[in-house]
């Protein structure tokens, strides 16, 4: 593999993150990742979804009139993920059920369109879908990440497995519900964010504004 | 890695290119939708039915894990009924005509055990669908289950949660002179209630969902509804 290739699927993974650098695709974030079976789901979603459109854009890029490019980019993106969602309607009915229309908002993820836009529209049709298969898998990171956290400490199960056993069945573990609210997705995808910008402190944005020290003097 | 600054062309900007494009794409996009919708239908379809047995057996209280749902479900009779004059008819397609409506009839030992009745309504955002299952009398709940909802999470998905449906056992909709009673008060029913055999709680907060349920199992329950099988049944000339 080139390096161009590892470096168009390995650096969205953790270096340049979808989620906990460009803070992208944070609504579908919040909103699956109650437990962690419906976000494996919506994580192969996404993924199947990015690497195909990239794919799609970037094999039409030199064709494409520039007037028309984002609308063409997202009818080919919404018919992606129409198939993608009859699928799961048809192959994991169960589960379509929870993941009710965000499936169907992937049309609208950020991350989808802006790599067909910032990426395929202008690389080969091979780096494209590398890039598209990477991004969707920095987004599943962070995904399962969350969604661990959330179910594990919001019902003490793993994809329905019981790991701490409930005070209601006779363990010891009082699930915490917050955590099966959306408000607690932003506490763990904040803490991710915080502990991954220790870790790298490249990512660390400079911030826009300075807030200068005002003197009595200064107002008078 | 990317391409050198990619410079348009003047023949892939032209008003008759970008039409060509843009219908192209559109006619290729359309195709694998609508082949997707196609060929996965019947699958979904199936789904759906599976579904659906599943919603009235485990209603039924004959849901059992680990076995074939298709295979419980040959225990279930589902008849015709005409609303009106509440009498059992062959009708193949019921879905159709208003006047009349399914019921599943469950028996146990060839006697009539249970008959559960679809019910559906409007709750606060949503139509509610569920099923009513209740006792060969006609009268007694045994079981009431809310399938399909867009209630407020937290709030009016009670109507979906376990210790609720628990409530509706033994509960009746009937009073002695026919009138139908059945309520979802508002909050709690209080201890001592005269009608607490008809009474079922709420939820404060989600009073609108609760008074759902009451009309729509009014409606259901009622002449526009089910209320001439349920007489027929109660008077015991079960066909």
């Amino acid at each position: 593999m080139s390096s161009a290739a590892k470096r168009a699927l390995v650096d969205p993974v953790v270096d340049n993150n979808p989620v906990t650098l460009h803070v992208l695709g944070i609504c579908s974030a919040l909103a699956v990742t109650t437990s962690l079976l419906p976000s494996l789901y919506m994580c192969l979603a996404l993924t199947l979804v990015a690497a195909l459109a990239n794919a799609a854009v970037s094999m039409i890029r030199h064709v494409l009139p520039s007037s028309i490019r984002i609308i063409v980019q997202m009818t080919i993106i919404a018919s992606l993920v129409i198939v993608v969602d009859e699928s799961i309607q048809a192959f994991a009915f169960e589960t379509s059920r929870e993941l009710s229309v965000f499936v169907g908002l992937i049309i609208t993820n950020c991350i989808v369109l802006g790599r067909t836009e910032g990426f395929a529209s202008k690389n080969p049709v091979g780096l494209s879908f590398l890039d598209g298969v990477g991004n969707g898998l920095g987004y599943s990171v962070i995904l399962i990440l969350v969604a661990s956290t959330r179910e594990l400490l919001g019902a003490g199960t793993l994809l329905g497995y019981t790991i701490l056993p409930n005070v209601a069945d006779g363990g010891w573990y009082s699930p915490n519900g917050m955590m099966l609210l959306p408000p607690s997705a932003f506490f763990v995808i904040g803490l991710i964010i915080w502990g991954v910008r220790s870790w790298k402190p490249a990512q660390v944005e400079n911030p826009e504004f300075h807030i200068h020290e005002v003197h009595r003097t200064d107002v008078m | 890695m990317s391409d050198p600054v990619k410079e348009p062309g003047p023949r892939t900007e032209t008003v008759a290119r970008t039409l060509l494009v843009a219908f192209l794409v559109s006619l290729l996009c359309s195709s694998l939708v609508a082949s997707a919708a196609v060929l996965l239908k019947p699958r979904q379809v199936a789904n759906a039915l599976l579904d659906m047995r599943r919603n009235i057996l485990d209603v039924a209280g004959l849901l059992q894990p680990e076995s074939d749902v298709n295979e419980l479900y040959e225990g279930i009779e589902p008849r015709v009924v005409d609303l009106a004059t509440g009498a059992y008819v062959e009708d193949t397609d019921p879905e159709s005509n208003p006047e009349r409506a399914l019921v599943y009839l469950v028996r146990r030992d060839g006697a009539l055990s249970k008959i559960i009745l679809p019910v559906s309504g409007y709750g606060l955002w949503s139509t509610l669908h569920g099923f009513l299952a209740l006792q060969a009398d006609g009268n007694t709940v045994a079981d009431i289950t809310f399938y399909a909802h867009g209630e407020t999470p937290g709030l009016g998905d009670f109507i979906s949660k376990p210790a609720w449906r628990e409530l509706w056992r033994d509960k009746r909709l009937f009073d002695q002179s026919g009138n139908l009673k059945i309520e979802v008060v508002k909050g709690r029913v209080p201890a001592g209630d005269p009608l607490a055999d008809y009474h079922v709680d709420g939820v404060s907060g989600a009073t609108l969902t609760g008074n759902g349920v009451t009309k729509l199992l009014q409606h259901w329950l009622g002449e526009q509804g089910y209320g001439p099988y349920l007489r027929n049944l109660q008077r015991g000339d079960e066909s």
